[in-house]
């Protein structure tokens, strides 16, 4: 276990490292000199003098990359150019919405998915079943943002339940803050439960087969009992791997459910960055982000060997 | 009559398929697609980007079936062209995939347990860790928004499918007598990877070449929607459908057109996936 341990630890690491290298490498070299990039060509050599300077662009680039990086340990993540602010405060700020973004829809996709799941797989080859597998075929097909307008057309332009975008702000009430994070949770959430259903549902499936839950249906206990002690308490162990994935899905999906609502979360931040080249907030935000992603695969690979002993022998 | 053992196979491949309904609705979903996007070439009721001001945001009617955008542009000429886009983007996409990562993989599989194999396989790992959209909107960003772009950061995320594929269906099969018996005839291991194992995983590649271009086809739209895609006036679903977001209350036609086609494109490439699997490979078929 604890060999298995280290081993993912140090693939994280160099997850990590190499991510961060290919966003140094696309933001800072690819351009040529970010700070012509940034001011557009028509800058003033003095507002170009002092954006190099600001960006340490006289160091070489190897200098620069760790310079980046040992700030981003201690939580120094340069400052905005357009904001003129540190993009730790941006950051701060933003992740306010963002975060709660992301476990709203996780958590609805679960709601719905697994239950969805369960139910066709446990009617099996039945009507229900085919409506729940028709469904989830065309929930994968939906793109997320074109969902998220036809939300804001049906529930916000006709019925006129929700804002059709924009954050209140918590400091406005629980309840006004979640009413403007449900609309784009739905979006988000909805192809991902179909995933999640057909990932279930297959899984149940090939749990039901196994000869201990014919054991137990052959010592007596009731179709209802084998299928909720048995089958799919085994049945959610691969299933929670797909969990986490869509969780860091979720995360970096909001980036562009967050555009369609004028949430401002870290999509729009990062979105407006590119449109103002604001190349510092772009990086940082990106690499956060990518940080999140691979930490929750991480977590999420811990876990499932945590709760499935077999699997910790053959680690 | 006699019949070559490959006119047999090809009967009896049409025979199971007519029998699949995946198979049968997502071939014609598909084909429709690729028929309205090969029609765009020729003909189009209008010129996609001719605007009309006089006309605009119109609903649907015998002049403009699917009606007119903000400028009087029609509608139903941007969705033809549009497929072209989307068509076009995704498929060489995936054959950036395909190219690239097939070769990897049956690389890697010829050389297992070596130190090429090793770094081929982290390598995949890594890429698969990136989250496919941050780094495709990272690409497109600073390198200027366009076709060639989003397919370089579809591409990309494509590779590593294609190479594990293929990795693990020939290593499997470099355990096969016939592999074997090719080895005792001499042929080295660059020869038995294109004459004998290719043609025995190309029913599998085939298969999730058609799931991996249906999200293509989504990643294209996604691009296009936030700026990053094929740049106007090229018509693109994803730009149709930013352009009608704000237009949503006036004129709704204008969004559900370009998501409609969107939808039918993927759901018919998935459903035609799936119906492939069942049809090219009975011992893969899903019980589920």
């Amino acid at each position: 276990m604890a060999s298995y341990l280290a081993g993912r630890l140090a693939s994280l690491l160099i997850s990590l490292v190499v991510a961060s290298i290919v966003i140094f490498l696309v933001i800072e070299v690819v351009p040529g000199d970010p700070a012509q990039f940034m001011l557009g060509l028509n800058a003033q050599p003095d507002t170009l003098a002092a954006l190099r300077t600001q960006l340490g662009l006289d160091e070489p680039a190897l200098i620069r990359y760790f310079t980046w990086i040992f700030g981003m340990l201690h939580g120094d993540f340069g400052i905005s150019y357009t904001y003129r602010t540190p993009v730790s405060e941006l950051v701060a700020q933003r992740i306010g919405v963002s975060a709660p973004l992301a476990l709203l829809s996780l958590a609805l996709t679960v709601i719905i998915g697994l239950p969805a799941g369960i139910i066709a797989a446990a009617r099996r080859n039945s009507a229900t079943d085919a409506a729940v597998m028709g469904a989830t075929q065309l929930g994968i097909a939906v793109p997320n943002f074109w969902f998220a307008i036809m939300l804001v057309w049906i529930f916000a332009v006709i019925l006129h339940w929700f804002p059709a975008g924009g954050f209140p702000g918590w400091n406005k009430g629980i309840w006004l803050g979640f009413k403007g994070l449900l609309l784009p949770s739905i979006a988000l959430a909805l192809p991902q439960a179909a995933i999640l259903a057909r990932v279930m549902r297959s899984s149940l499936l090939d749990t039901l087969g196994e000869d201990y839950i014919r054991t137990a249906r052959a010592k007596g206990l009731p179709r209802a009992q084998a299928l909720w002690k048995h089958a799919v308490r085994n049945a959610l162990i691969p299933v929670l791997t797909i969990v986490g994935l869509q969780f860091s899905f979720l995360l970096a999906g909001g980036i562009i459910i967050e555009n369609v609502f004028y949430l401002p979360g870290l999509g729009r931040l990062t979105f407006q960055g590119i449109t103002q080249r604001d190349l510092i907030t772009v990086k940082t935000v990106i690499m956060l982000l990518v940080f999140a992603v691979i930490f929750v695969n991480f977590l999420v690979e811990i876990a499932y060997v945590l709760v499935d002993p077999r699997l910790r022998r053959r680690a | 009559m006699s019949l070559s053992a490959e006119a047999l196979e090809t009967q009896a491949f049409w025979r199971t398929a007519a029998r699949s309904p995946s198979f049968v609705i997502g071939a014609l979903l598909s084909a429709l697609v690729v028929l309205a996007a090969l029609l765009s070439f020729v003909w189009t009721p209008y010129d996609y980007a001719a605007q009309d001001i006089p006309n605009k945001l119109q609903g649907l009617s015998a002049a403009h079936w699917l009606g007119t955008d903000q400028y009087g542009r029609d509608v139903f000429s941007q969705v033809l062209v549009g497929a072209r886009t989307s068509i076009s983007v995704a498929l060489v996409a995936v054959g950036l995939g395909v190219g690239v990562g097939v070769p990897l993989g049956l690389l890697a599989a010829a050389l297992r347990g070596s130190l090429i194999d090793e770094i081929v396989m982290r390598g995949n790992d890594l890429i698969f860790a990136f989250p496919a959209l941050l780094l495709a909107i990272l690409i497109t960003s600073v390198f200027g928004p366009g076709a060639i772009n989003a397919i370089i950061a579809i591409g990309i995320f494509n590779i590593p499918v294609f190479a594990r594929l293929s990795r693990a269906a020939a290593l499997s099969l470099w355990t096969r007598e016939f592999i074997l018996a090719a080895r005792a005839a001499g042929k080295g291991a660059a020869r038995i990877s294109v004459e004998h194992i290719l043609p025995n995983i190309l029913n599998l590649l085939i298969v999730q070449g058609t799931i991996q271009f249906s999200l293509g086809i989504l990643a294209e739209a996604a691009l296009a929607y936030v700026g990053l895609g094929a740049q106007p006036p090229v018509p693109s679903w994803g730009k149709m459908l930013a352009d009608a977001q704000t237009l949503v209350a006036l004129a709704p036609h204008l969004a559900i057109v370009p998501g409609l086609a969107i939808i039918a494109t993927v759901l018919g490439l998935n459903l035609l996936g799936d119906g492939l699997r069942d049809v090219l490979d009975p011992r893969l078929r899903r019980e589920r």
